[in-house]
């Protein structure tokens, strides 16, 4: 009885996270900018890896509970893999949005922007370091001379 | 000294997560652990203790109290999950509709902390309708890229927090700060 | 090795399949993707679901250590990716 309600449970997750997964590409496809194809990929991804992976983490518990010692592995190994998407995917939308409204990519059809015009630091910090590079150059010339 | 004893015990857990599984049929312990790779963890874990002690502590000690991990894995289960699910439905509905009403406003959430800031950045993130784009660091406001402007939100500049955060600045205080 | 439920492995590889077509959608936007940060997002997606499915053909095939594969991919592409978002944003290294 308990394995079968267990069976329904890990065939439920893999249906959503797979929904969802598939969900995130066609999200990619039809969205029209940078930004919104980030939230496509970006929440999509996130919510069916739970999912696809949870299904994984109960199946190794249920081995575990069976003394089978590779459940402990799936399990704890998963749970590992879990926490790092968890964690890395979210910030690598943020860096990657950033570097999409920096190098100038405006925002679709948008009401508002805020952040238009506020981005200053990179344009005073470039010609500081140019003259550096620069020397170096000139002095490697001249002893190459 | 602290800081140096606090590291090594994290960088030991994270290492015996990382190595379930290694026992063999002369030693385990707890039937997961060789007992050389115990030992050679605690060699590495001691060493890595004594480099990364400076960054990874910084000046406050305030995240070492358990009190406040179970109101973080509380907080993850409870409103993270459910604004995740919300988020996943919401998306679901402007991909098949394609109805959408973008723009970037500024929210000033009014915390002080790094790490304050970065879990209530995340959290945005992969809540419905919004994703961060920058970051104010002086005034440690967000610019947060939403995917549907409400109207009535727009009065008012930097727009009001609970648009679109909910409840999130709340329990990030009661974790962080 | 892993065979708990019956039937589950094909099952497995039937997710699989589906996975592959959410990569190939996603390898279409970095084929099309009209601007750099557009490819690099498609390439951002393709390498979250390429660890959820290492960690799945871990379990079809009954290896795990695709999964131990699959932690180190992770934070590897985490790395590449904010070294992508640098190399946009056209700041020094």
């Amino acid at each position: 009885m308990i394995s079968e309600i267990f069976e329904i449970v890990i065939y439920i997750f893999l249906a959503i996270g797979v929904f969802f997964n598939l969900l995130a590409g066609i999200g990619l496809l039809r969205f029209p900018d940078v930004y919104t194809r980030l939230h496509a990929g970006t929440k999509c991804t996130t919510f069916g890896s739970i999912f696809l992976i949870g299904s994984v983490i109960l199946l190794g518990l249920r081995m575990w509970w069976n003394n089978d010692a590779d459940g402990s592995i799936l399990a704890i190994h998963s749970i590992v893999a879990l926490v790092a998407i968890l964690v890395t995917n979210p910030t690598g939308a943020h860096a990657l949005a950033r570097a999409a409204h920096r190098s100038g990519v405006e925002p679709y059809g948008a009401v508002v922007d805020d952040l238009k015009g506020t981005i200053k630091p990179k344009a005073e910090s470039k010609p500081k370091k140019k003259p550096v590079k620069k020397k170096k150059t000139s002095t490697k010339k001249e002893e190459g001379k | 000294m602290i800081a140096f004893v606090i590291t090594t015990i994290v960088c030991f857990i994270t290492y015996l997560f990382l190595t379930t599984g290694s026992a063999t049929a002369d030693s385990d312990i707890l039937g997961l652990w060789s007992q050389y790779e115990i030992i050679f963890g605690v060699v590495l874990s001691v060493i890595s203790g004594v480099i990364a002690r400076t960054i990874f502590v910084k000046e406050s000690k305030r995240m070492a109290n358990p009190a406040k991990w179970f109101i973080f894995l509380g907080y993850l289960v409870g409103p993270f999950f459910i604004g995740m699910a919300k988020a996943n439905f919401d998306v679901a509905y402007r991909v098949i509709t394609g109805k959408i009403n973008p723009g970037i406003v500024r929210i000033s959430p009014d915390l002080k902390t790094d790490l304050g800031i970065t879990m209530l950045a995340n959290s945005i993130t992969l809540t419905p309708g919004t994703l961060t784009v920058d970051i104010d660091e002086n005034k440690n406001d967000l610019y947060i890229h939403w995917i549907n402007v409400k109207k009535e939100a727009l009065e008012k500049k930097p727009v009001d927090c609970k648009y679109i955060c909910g409840s999130f600045p709340k329990w990030i205080r009661r974790i962080a700060e | 090795m892993i065979e708990v439920i019956e039937g589950l492995d094909t099952l497995y590889l039937v997710v699989l399949g589906m996975l592959f077509l959410s990569v190939v959608m996603a390898m279409i936007r970095v084929i099309l993707g009209p601007t750099a940060p557009d490819r690099a997002v498609g390439l951002d997606t393709i390498n979250t679901i390429v660890i959820v499915s290492m960690i799945i053909f871990g379990i079809a095939k009954g290896s795990v250590i695709y999964i131990d594969v699959a932690i180190v991919y992770a934070l590897l592409s985490f790395i590449s990716i904010l070294f992508i978002a640098k190399y946009l944003e056209g700041g020094e290294f």
